[in-house]
């Protein structure tokens, strides 16, 4: 089948670039942008290590296609890194030893942002609730909602008693 | 020791600012940045790209292999098969020395007319980019004549069982027994022999970044580069140098970020090593990385064990004895070089050893079987072990009618009793069982779970508690491998310079997968030597540049590694005194390095900079006189006291089973670890909480199901259950100290203990929570319907 043009914002840029229909969009970012913090784990939308945002929305880059991003907005932890917008997430993440191999890091850090951008009050049960479409085989997961949870208290969302 | 120790002594406690300090990991900024280098990431020129057809059968007659219609697909470059490698790759035997009548067959890189598990690599396609080599797969036809296949444990060594090698004649690998001789005399004399069936599940790593390699022949250097994700560069080098042909010198080996690896990425896995065979062929660099499908079917597998458990044990609840026969099914082959008889022997060299008792006999049976290919996974026989000892001891404690807890006070060997010398052979240097139970019983105010316990039965709430106590094998010596005759290194060595700007540069050959050594090497270096922190630059993962080291497996990182990087700092900081003795025209002994600068020992005056010294020893060393600076120093470390350094520590678990549903919902655990000398807390308690959800896993979700026709029915990550966030519960830690003399770091492992203990926290704490249904379960993974089955509600 021939390639597709496809033409979208990536990281606030224009760009576009050709691409074979049946490519999705993280080996399409990988190989036609040579980005790296879009990351392939599992490639049946389990996982979550290739989270990023479309739109303002977090999905799976392997569950998309690369020709639906036609006229999107994508943004990728390189993004991310230059606007500044999650730096105090990453700080914490750093800081708490909320990432050992890496390799959900990126994943997690998108989908924790969401849920810290939409919560309206702060659980440690609601945080793993959230992050639950994301897997890491390294931390037991303590360390992540720790870290998110801190972050959700310096932006000032409320926290909730927990059930026992 | 001699006179290092003093060095180190001498300084007081705000002089080691680094060494205990939870400081964060200088090298996770670029993890949370995105910008980790894992090897996907890595584009090199010219770079081809590598899909392997594997087998779809268990064991089957390879007929014929046409790949004429995939040679002419889009972007195909080459195609080989198993016999196109055999004259460049030798086929790979794993037996040990020590292993006695050890038996295994030889295996070539990909196979040579005959497949023996599922996903086993047959052909390697290789194209321009993986897209295309993956759609030439497609186009290949093998014809396959199937073979009987050999699934099942308990009659794979019966008389009439097909032989999966008749070279071998047989389907058993090995077989071992430990004994005391005298089990079924203690037998006779005890009050009561307990016995419990328990089965552990074939399960494996799941590792996020999936194992990969890219092979970079040079040809007219006639050297071979390997970048891969692993955990032990040198014995790659070793291995890959023999098995191709080459000088060791001829191969280096890089490791970069690596996406997790558990001791998945220890071995040596035939698709990896043709990729380096095909571009020392075609003189390109070749990557391949391996898909999630095909991460389930060719990473090694690891348990599946069917363990018959004994106890002997009197009213008074002393144990007079321990017994088992432990037989569990490897894949068929032993993987290289490690074996796949590692994991049953450290079972009948440790189980029950923790406790007092008199005798002991512990038999263990590996089979050959048509799965996947099985070896060391963290913890290596650990969760058996600890699993079989610690379930039959609350079914003893039960029995007898005793209080679980007293029953571990009375047969716990105590804290004061070491070293000592268990029935089994194993030598403890020293722990702290006491100790550890007293504190974990404290942090979960026990006596307050069992009231609420009692309160909630009434109202149809069950809920159980899970004591245990356990030992952990780590900071191995040659003991462990290289008496066998692998070539696997049990000794780290560390380099340490000073720069002349006064900074400081550490190549330590251990490496790291995210477990914080690098930053543990780094804080110990900066002690060491007397520098900040951040003055001090961690190198490692290249075999060009590090001394020689072991990696990381059996938790001996930060222990043998760590002492490295101490004895090099140590000597770095003995001839940066030396050196400034001679600028300052006065004797080494009266100065000391405090955060980069040379102190006066008496009067605590500044007297000079390191920058200083760095400059007049790589600028000026015309004013030196005939002195020679020497600013970069090597030394090695291999533990010698003792085969092993064993940690000991508690785990508990608190759950909450649904009896209508089925589900297990984990409330909390705790944990009190005794790991000596610890060098950063936080990493050592992340280690832990890792570990032990790693230890959930396969306690209640994970298992490579397998039909009678060795096909694997849930190889992905939908059928294949992980844990989430959502079900795992915190985790609460404690430390007790008790540092190895063995070196003077004192440091022993920590990284595997919760994978080895929580299978038998939660064992013990599900069947505490089934007592008012008098039912009991032993048979992991414990599924909703295990559960439901057990209560006869299905």
């Amino acid at each position: 089948m021939s390639n597709i043009n496809v033409r979208f914002r990536l990281n606030a840029r224009e760009v576009e670039a050709q691409t074979d229909p049946r490519m999705h969009v993280i080996d399409f970012l990988r190989k036609n942008f040579e980005l790296s913090s879009p990351r392939v784990g599992c490639e049946h939308g389990v996982c979550g290590a290739c989270t990023l945002r479309v739109d303002g929305d977090i999905v799976r880059g392997c569950l998309m296609l690369a020709v639906q991003l036609e006229g999107t907005s994508v943004e990728t932890m390189e993004g991310l890194n230059v606007s500044g917008e999650i730096s105090d997430l990453q700080q914490a993440f750093h800081e708490r030893n909320a990432t050992q191999c890496g390799f959900c890091t990126v994943g997690m850090l998108m989908a924790s942002q969401d849920w810290l951008s939409k919560a309206k009050t702060c659980s440690r049960s609601a945080i793993r609730e959230h992050l639950s479409g994301n897997y890491c085989r390294c931390t037991g997961y303590e360390a992540i909602v720790d870290a998110v949870y801190k972050v959700a208290i310096a932006r000032g969302i409320s926290s909730v008693k927990e059930e026992v | 020791m001699n006179a290092p120790i003093k060095a180190l002594e001498q300084k007081s406690i705000e002089q080691r600012p680094w060494i205990g300090a939870s400081v964060p990991r200088p090298n996770a900024r670029r993890l949370v940045e995105g910008a980790a280098v894992y090897i996907d990431d890595i584009r090199l020129p010219k770079m081809l790209h590598i899909c392997f057809v594997r087998s779809q059968y268990a064991h089957a007659l390879i007929k014929s292999i046409d790949t004429q219609a995939a040679s002419k697909a889009n972007g195909v470059v080459a195609i080989y098969t198993g016999a196109d490698l055999m004259k460049r790759v030798q086929p790979m035997v794993a037996t040990l020395a020590h292993f006695k009548g050890m038996k295994a067959a030889a295996q070539h890189c990909l196979a040579v007319d005959r497949v023996c598990w599922q996903g086993e690599p047959m052909v390697a396609i290789v194209a321009n980019s993986r897209h295309e080599a993956e759609d030439a797969a497609q186009l290949v036809i093998v014809d396959y004549e199937e073979l009987p296949v050999v699934t099942d444990m308990e009659t794979a060594l019966d008389e009439n069982a097909y032989v999966i090698h008749p070279e071998l004649g047989t389907n058993l690998c090995f077989e071992r027994v430990v004994t005391t001789d005298t089990y079924d005399d203690v037998s006779a004399k005890a009050d009561f022999i307990v016995e419990r069936t328990f089965r552990f599940p074939r399960h494996t790593g799941v590792c996020l970044e999936g194992r990969s390699v890219i092979g970079d022949f040079s040809a007219p250097d006639g050297r071979l580069t390997v970048y891969i994700s692993h955990q032990a560069p040198h014995m790659i080098q070793d291995c890959y140098a023999r098995l191709l042909s080459l000088t060791e010198s001829a191969v280096r080996v890089i490791c970069r970020d690596v996406g997790g690896s558990y001791g998945i990425k220890t071995h040596v896995y035939g698709d990896e090593l043709a990729t380096c065979a095909i571009s020392m062929d075609l003189g390109r660099p070749v990557k391949f990385v391996a898909d999630r499908a095909e991460s389930f079917v060719s990473d090694i597998h690891s348990r599946d064990h069917r363990v018959l458990m004994r106890m002997a044990v009197n009213k008074d609840g002393a144990i007079k004895g321990i017994s088992f026969d432990d037989r569990l099914a490897i894949g068929p082959y032993s993987v290289y070089p490690r074996t796949s008889v590692v994991e049953g022997n450290q079972i009948v060299n440790i189980t029950g050893q923790w406790y007092q008792h008199e005798s002991y006999h512990a038999n263990m049976t590996n089979v050959y079987t048509n799965m996947a290919v099985y070896s060391n996974y963290r913890a290596v026989g650990h969760p058996v072990a600890v699993g079989i000892t610690e379930g039959i001891v609350d079914v003893a404690a039960r029995t007898i009618g005793m209080d679980p807890i007293e029953f571990r006070r009375k047969n716990l060997l105590r804290d004061n009793n070491f070293p000592c010398v268990t029935p089994s052979g194993m030598k403890f240097e020293g722990m702290s069982h006491e100790k550890c139970l007293d504190k974990i019983i404290g942090l979960m105010d026990l006596e307050k779970l069992r009231k609420e316990q009692i309160e909630l039965r009434k109202k149809k709430i069950y809920r159980g508690i899970g004591v245990i106590s356990m030992i952990e094998i780590t900071n191995p010596s040659a003991m462990f491998y290289g008496v066998g005759g692998a070539r696997i290194s049990a000794q780290d060595g560390c380099t340490i310079r000073m720069e002349p700007s006064g900074s400081i540069v550490v190549l330590n050959g251990t490496g790291e997968q995210g477990q914080g050594t690098e930053t543990v090497f780094a804080q110990i270096a900066a002690d060491a030597v007397g520098v900040h922190m951040s003055n001090v630059k961690v190198v490692g993962g290249d075999t060009d540049a590090t001394p020689y080291g072991g990696g990381t497996w059996a938790s001996r990182a930060a222990g043998v590694g760590g002492e490295a990087t101490l004895q090099a700092g140590l000597a770095l900081r003995e001839n940066i005194l030396k050196l400034a003795a001679v600028v300052l025209e006065t004797k080494a002994e009266l100065l000391d390095i405090r955060n980069g600068n040379v102190f006066d020992r008496l009067t605590g005056q500044e007297r000079t900079t390191l920058a200083d010294l760095g400059r007049i020893a790589y600028f000026r060393p015309d004013t030196l006189g005939a002195f020679q600076a020497e600013l970069c120093v090597t030394r090695h470390f291999v533990p010698k006291d003792y085969p092993f350094t064993f940690t000991n520590g508690s785990i508990a678990c608190h759950l909450e089973v649904d009896v209508e549903t089925g589900f297990i919902k984990l409330l909390k655990f705790w944990v009190v670890e005794d790991c000596g000398t610890i060098l950063n807390e936080q990493l050592v308690d992340e280690q832990i909480r890792g570990a032990l959800v790693q230890g959930i896993g396969p306690t209640l979700y994970e298992q490579c199901l397998y039909d009678e026709r060795g096909q694997m029915l849930n190889g992905n990550m939908a059928d294949y259950i992980v844990p989430f966030p959502a079900e795992m519960p915190d985790i609460i830690i404690g430390h007790v100290c008790t540092p190895t003399k063995s070196s003077q770091l004192g440091a022993k492992g920590a990284g595997e203990a919760g994978t080895a203990g929580a299978p038998a926290a939660i064992l013990n704490a599900l069947n505490d929570a089934l007592t008012p249904f008098n039912v009991e379960l032993f048979d992991m993974p414990f599924t909703p319907e295990k559960v439901l089955r057990s209560l006869g509600r299905i």
